[in-house]
């Protein structure tokens, strides 16, 4: 048994980070400067693009953009949507995330900078992805930020959301409460790309309910350097036939401490569950998670965890969990953490490739989970995210 | 003046892990020829093409490798493979991750091949967006190795075992590839040069070669017409060498 085994990320302290709302935000993305919009655009939020369906960025504690084309969609700060929905406080407010989990939940429901709610209507199909950025923009900032999403029965929402720091802040801290609502029949896909920087910590905390028949789809990737991350996000399958997927991409440089996984509680018949992690490790430390919960009867759930290791420093814990609470369940996992295979490398060197690019392919070929309703320029940019983590090696 | 051979193997004397495999071998390769080695299991001939690829566990402990006249021993594979030397594995691994289409482009960086109309040429146009290898069965391999050799061009192939578990119907397709890889459907003069390694010898029935050669315990033992040496390896089988080593009192230390 490893001695790093179930070890939290050093503890944080919160009242070292200066409260975001201490800090004048810009008032509008007008006031980012190129260096700023090139940062952003790292993380695929284009300022530029006309065909964006919907924007909503947050710098610190303001949101400085909050616009949306199509009907059938709503996009509203959350401080706002708290004003003009009681139902939104008595329904959906900290049921999916408790507000009482822990010392980052507890001090964003005291006092919570912003957030975004969306909410597509019944029957409303979104296709174009709505993108969301949560943007640390001043040096030593406590970002408190809370998100909720409902998607309605039969509706089909995409998320992407970029999450990153201003080029010449040195460190902080984001806390993000995101509590998504899937309906019957509704479909979300939540792809989240961090792009933090070396001395930034980061604690999202994610609760998901997904009603009958209901499908998410989460992709999280994370590429770049980061002080740490610790997340776990949570999504109970509630209703028969519900389907929850849940793909990370993280590659851990040096000085990165990742806790980083899912759980999901199948807790309807004939729901459907499947993680699958991949994990390069540069150096950096990295716990992949996976908990796979079988409440209900006829289930199906599976977890797949890989790592691979490029140096002797840092670690990789896989901690794949299985836990059946019926008879009728088919449950499995397999976890596995090696190194680059020799063979594939010298197979690729025979093709022309150098050492290096042949290392370069195989690394991207592994973190290459296919990530549904990615646009093609997204999917450039993960490949360029890889391309730059690995000249960190 | 002689044309300057495609491969020109000196003395070569290679181990792998402290074991010897290669023992003194010789072996020219005009250019525009295709040559066979026969063999069992084991005798060295799949050693031999590893070490003219260049990979490091074939250790060159003596002996020289020259391609088209330059002395590339020491070069690593990746500048073999620049200079036009290419190798169809017998049993390569799985790219995970990595479509079929990536890998060809790849192999076809210098000479722009047009992939798609190549893979449509051979029926293989299907797996162009499957992982490398992933899954394939043996005749897929088999099509996958020589789809990127021919999108590589290379000047010299070194082909390992290209029938082993492929069925009667695949292999006519595999010896068409060959066939267009070698330029063995235009006359001559022909710019390509192969090596093949076979132990049924049944790819001559599609690839003409030009000379054979019968390896035994990591040595060259016998030359000629490949037809007639498959022929007397098909009739009388490896023991039949042996026995004619032996009759020509050849010194062969088993």
């Amino acid at each position: 048994m490893s001695e790093k085994n179930g070890n939290p990320v050093e503890p944080l302290k919160v009242e070292e980070f200066v409260p975001a709302k201490a800090v004048e935000p810009p008032k509008s993305v007008d006031e980012l400067t190129e260096e700023e919009r090139a940062r952003l655009k790292e993380v695929g939020i284009d300022l530029e693009a006309e065909d964006k369906l919907g924007l909503f960025i947050q710098a610190d504690c303001g949101v400085v953009s909050c616009q949306c084309a199509p009907e059938g969609l709503e996009l509203l700060p959350i401080t706002e949507a708290l004003k003009k929905y009681d139902w939104l406080r008595e329904q959906y407010l900290w049921k999916a995330v408790p507000a009482e989990k822990d010392e980052f939940t507890k001090i964003t429901a005291e006092d919570l900078d912003d957030g975004y709610f969306v909410r597509v209507f019944p029957g409303e199909k979104v296709i174009y992805p709505l993108q969301t950025c949560l943007y640390i923009r001043t040096d030593r900032v406590a970002q408190r930020v809370h998100n909720i999403v409902i998607v309605e029965e039969g509706a089909e929402l995409h998320i992407i959301t970029g999450c990153t720091t201003h080029p010449h802040v040195t460190s902080g801290l984001h806390i993000g409460v995101s509590e998504f609502y899937v309906k019957k029949d509704a479909k979300f896909t939540y792809t989240m790309i961090h792009e933090w920087g070396e001395n930034i910590h980061v604690r999202p905390r994610t609760g998901i309910w997904v009603e009958e028949r209901g499908v998410v789809i989460s992709n999280y990737i994370s590429l770049d350097k980061v002080g740490s991350i610790q997340a776990f996000p949570t999504c109970r399958l509630k209703g028969r036939g519900a389907v929850g997927q849940f793909n990370s991409i993280i590659a851990a440089p040096e000085k990165a401490h990742l806790d980083l996984g899912s759980r999901v509680i199948l807790e309807a018949p004939e729901t459907r569950a499947e993680i699958i992690s991949r994990t390069v490790c540069y150096g950096g430390e990295v716990i992949a998670r996976g908990h796979l919960v079988g409440k209900a009867p006829e289930i199906k759930a599976h977890l797949e965890c890989q790592g691979l290791m490029l140096t002797d420093k840092g670690y990789i814990l896989a901690i794949p969990e299985l836990e059946a609470h019926v008879a009728n369940v088919d449950m499995s996992h397999e976890a596995a953490v090696g190194k680059i295979a020799r063979e594939e490398i010298e197979y690729l060197m025979a093709r022309g490739l150098n050492e290096e690019e042949a290392t370069s392919l195989v690394v991207r070929g592994f973190l290459n989970v296919r990530i549904e309703g990615l646009p093609p320029e997204l999917q450039e940019k993960i490949d360029q995210a890889i391309e730059e983590s690995r000249k960190g090696m | 003046m002689a044309e300057i051979p495609m491969l020109q193997v000196k003395d070569l004397w290679v181990e792998v892990e402290g074991k010897e495999v290669l023992k003194g071998v010789n072996l020219t390769i005009p250019v525009g020829e295709t040559h066979v080695l026969f063999g069992r299991n084991g005798s060295g001939k799949t050693s031999l093409l590893m070490t003219i690829m260049g990979f490091p566990q074939y250790r060159v402990r003596h002996g020289k490798i020259l391609f088209k006249g330059e002395d590339i021993t020491e070069l690593p594979p990746y500048e073999r493979a620049k200079k036009g030397i290419g190798i169809m594995f017998q049993r390569p691994p799985s790219i995970k991750g990595v479509k079929l289409k990536e890998m060809l482009e790849l192999c076809a960086k210098q000479n722009g091949y047009r992939i798609r109309e190549l893979a449509q040429e051979f029926g293989f146009e299907r797996f162009l967006e499957r992982e490398v290898n992933l899954g394939f069965s043996g005749g897929e391999l088999k099509k996958s190795e020589l789809l990127q050799l021919l999108a590589q061009d290379p000047d010299l192939a070194l082909i390992d075992e290209p029938e082993s578990g492929v069925d009667m119907e695949n292999i006519e397709v595999i010896g068409r590839m060959i066939r267009k890889l070698l330029q063995k459907d235009i006359h001559r003069p022909r710019q390509k040069s192969g090596l093949i390694i076979t132990h049924t010898g049944f790819i001559l029935k599609y690839v003409p070669a030009d000379r054979g050669y019968v390896m035994l315990d990591g040595k060259i033992y016998c030359q000629g017409n490949p037809q007639e040496i498959f022929e007397g390896i098909q009739k009388h089988g490896y023991e039949e060498c042996l026995k004619c080593l032996r009759r020509m009192e050849t010194p062969l230390n088993l």
